[in-house]
């Protein structure tokens, strides 16, 4: 996949590294979400927040082709990264993942060493070469170097829960992805590693995309740039109801819905 | 725990009883087992054990990983479950139903295709133990690989990488806890199966066979064929004491796999993962 692809429909655009366009997606019979328009700006932060149930995890997980390991699942529409529909019949699942990188909800490193939970993913990549560099920068990155500079070859699950999920942030950065999915990356975590995730973020946000689907939306406010606010049909189907700069999201929403969920009348 | 050690020590102090009687040398390293002429070589019983159930670990284990995988990786729903069925149907066949059918299949497969008088020895034996053994195995490791995959999976495809890699690197050695367990099952299962064996093996306990395919037999085999017709107290005791060297032999076994597994073991609960949010 090359950002200077000769495919009609691709109009590259520098300002957004990826748009979502009338995405819908099932689960089976069940539509989950429908026409989403979504465009994502590069070196921000977008939120995608909402009740539950509303899609936003879904959403994400069509970012990067996750919900191809579901079976049920369908995908219609388009999510264009660098211009370039990811969903188009040339394109490998496996290398999309290696340019939009995801951290999940519940850390989940491997059962293998620090150093080995970093250096796998960056050898199944194919690169062999520098790896202690390539495994302290990551890790640096995701400011967990010191901690665990002194314990590489100790087990990645010995790690207490918000080191591990700096860990995994530390394993999607190390393959240097454009762009890091995060789905509820803190919800698993005590404050006080919920704000060593967030300030993570907003360090690395200065060379990576981040967009994150959060429960919290003090931490929406806070960190994201971009606030995309989701909601519900009567019969479950999510859909983007408001989408703008965070401030403007919380400050001035345009839908009433919008407003109520945010000032907490509902969800 | 207690148990098993008042079990081996009652059988040891009973086998042990034959070395009144006869000298210890000439029972663990005599070559042949004859009680009519009283000799009680037990090197032929002990081969033809240790034989079948390595070649039965060398096919079966392989064997039981790959269907594991192919059930929970590959295989669609329908399949999946007519494969647990299957499954389900051989661990519950009685091993007289297994000793009958590899009578009537194996040994004179096994007959024609080696020019073989018999048919019958180590190889047919092994051949039945294959099939006996690969439901717990299966089982077994496939809920192993099953866990495992759900919690590593998005993990490995998030670093981009392929199901091979995934399998090999991450799932594999991730379920290695619960395929060793399989392995030891099936270890256990191999060692003292008797009915079938004995049915398929030749029962011949003078000398050690040459071949895989000429009469031979193990541990269990010749107490269950000697013991009707053991007369004298001595010929009791020494097969006695081959059913205690068969049940330390099970447990070194198992505390062999143990160790030898358990030296690069240093892991691995499985995290449950949970189902996207959405």
């Amino acid at each position: 996949m090359n950002s200077n692809q000769t495919n009609g429909s691709a109009t590259p655009s520098a300002k957004y590294v990826l748009e979502v366009d009338r995405l819908n997606v099932h689960y089976g019979r069940f539509l989950a979400v429908r026409d989403i328009e979504l465009n994502i700006e590069r070196n921000k932060v977008t939120a995608l927040i909402g009740p539950s149930g509303c899609g936003k995890s879904t959403v994400l997980r069509s970012i990067n082709r996750m919900n191809d390991l579901v079976d049920a699942a369908r995908i219609d529409g388009q999510v264009r990264f660098h211009g370039k529909n990811i969903y188009d019949a040339d394109v490998d699942a496996a290398e999309v993942r290696r340019r939009i990188g995801m951290v999940f909800q519940k850390p989940n490193p491997f059962p293998k060493s620090i150093y080995d939970n970093i250096a796998w993913g960056v050898r199944v990549n194919g690169v062999k070469k520098n790896m202690d560099d390539i495994v302290e920068q990551a890790l640096r990155g995701a400011a967990l170097w010191d901690e665990v500079k002194d314990k590489l070859k100790q087990s990645g699950l010995s790690l207490s829960g918000g080191q591990q999920q700096r860990l995994c942030i530390a394993r999607a950065i190390a393959i240097r992805p454009d762009i890091i999915l995060m789905d509820e990356p803190a919800s698993a975590l005590d404050p006080i590693a919920t704000l060593r995730i967030e300030e993570l973020m907003t360090n690395l946000v200065k060379e990576y995309t981040i967009i994150i689907v959060t429960h919290n939306m003090q931490q929406a406010a806070r960190i994201s740039d971009y606030t995309g606010f989701f909601s519900v049909t009567p019969d479950r189907t999510g859909y983007l109801e408001e989408f703008g700069p965070t401030k403007q999201v919380f400050t001035s929403p345009t839908s009433q819905i919008t407003e109520d969920y945010i000032t907490g009348r509902f969800g | 725990m207690l148990t098993s050690i008042a079990l081996v020590l009652f059988i040891g102090s009973r086998g042990l009883t034959l070395f009144k009687t006869y000298s210890p040398a000439d029972f663990f390293f005599g070559t042949s087992w004859n009680q009519t002429t009283h000799t009680y070589g037990v090197i032929p019983l002990l081969y033809g054990s240790l034989m079948t159930t390595f070649l039965t670990l060398l096919v079966s284990v392989p064997l039981a990983i790959l269907v594991a995988i192919f059930m929970v990786e590959v295989a669609p729903g329908p399949i999946r479950r007519v494969m647990r069925s299957t499954v389900e149907l051989f661990a519950a066949l009685p091993s007289v139903i297994f000793g009958l059918l590899a009578l009537t299949f194996i040994v004179p497969w096994v007959r024609v295709t080696f020019n073989a008088p018999l048919g019958k020895g180590i190889l047919p034996a092994a051949i039945v133990l294959i099939f006996m053994v690969q439901p717990t195995i299966v089982t077994i490791t496939e809920d192993a690989v099953r866990n495992a995959a759900s919690s590593l999976r998005e993990a490995s495809h998030a670093v981009g990488a392929t199901r091979w890699q995934m399998l090999s690197g991450v799932i594999i050695p991730a379920s290695r806890q619960g395929i060793l367990t399989a392995v030891i099952l099936g270890l256990g299962r191999a060692v003292g199966e008797t009915m079938a064996v004995q049915m398929v093996i030749g029962n011949i306990t003078v000398r050690i066979p040459k071949t895989l395919t000429e009469g031979a037999t193990t541990m269990p085999a010749a107490i269950v064929t000697q013991l009707p017709e053991a007369a004298d107290p001595q010929t009791r005791s020494a097969l006695i004491m081959v059913g205690f060297l068969l049940l330390v032999i099970a447990f070194g076994l198992i505390l062999a796999v143990r160790t030898v597994s358990g030296r690069s073991g240093k892991s691995t609960k499985p995290v449950k993962s949970e189902m996207p949010s959405q």
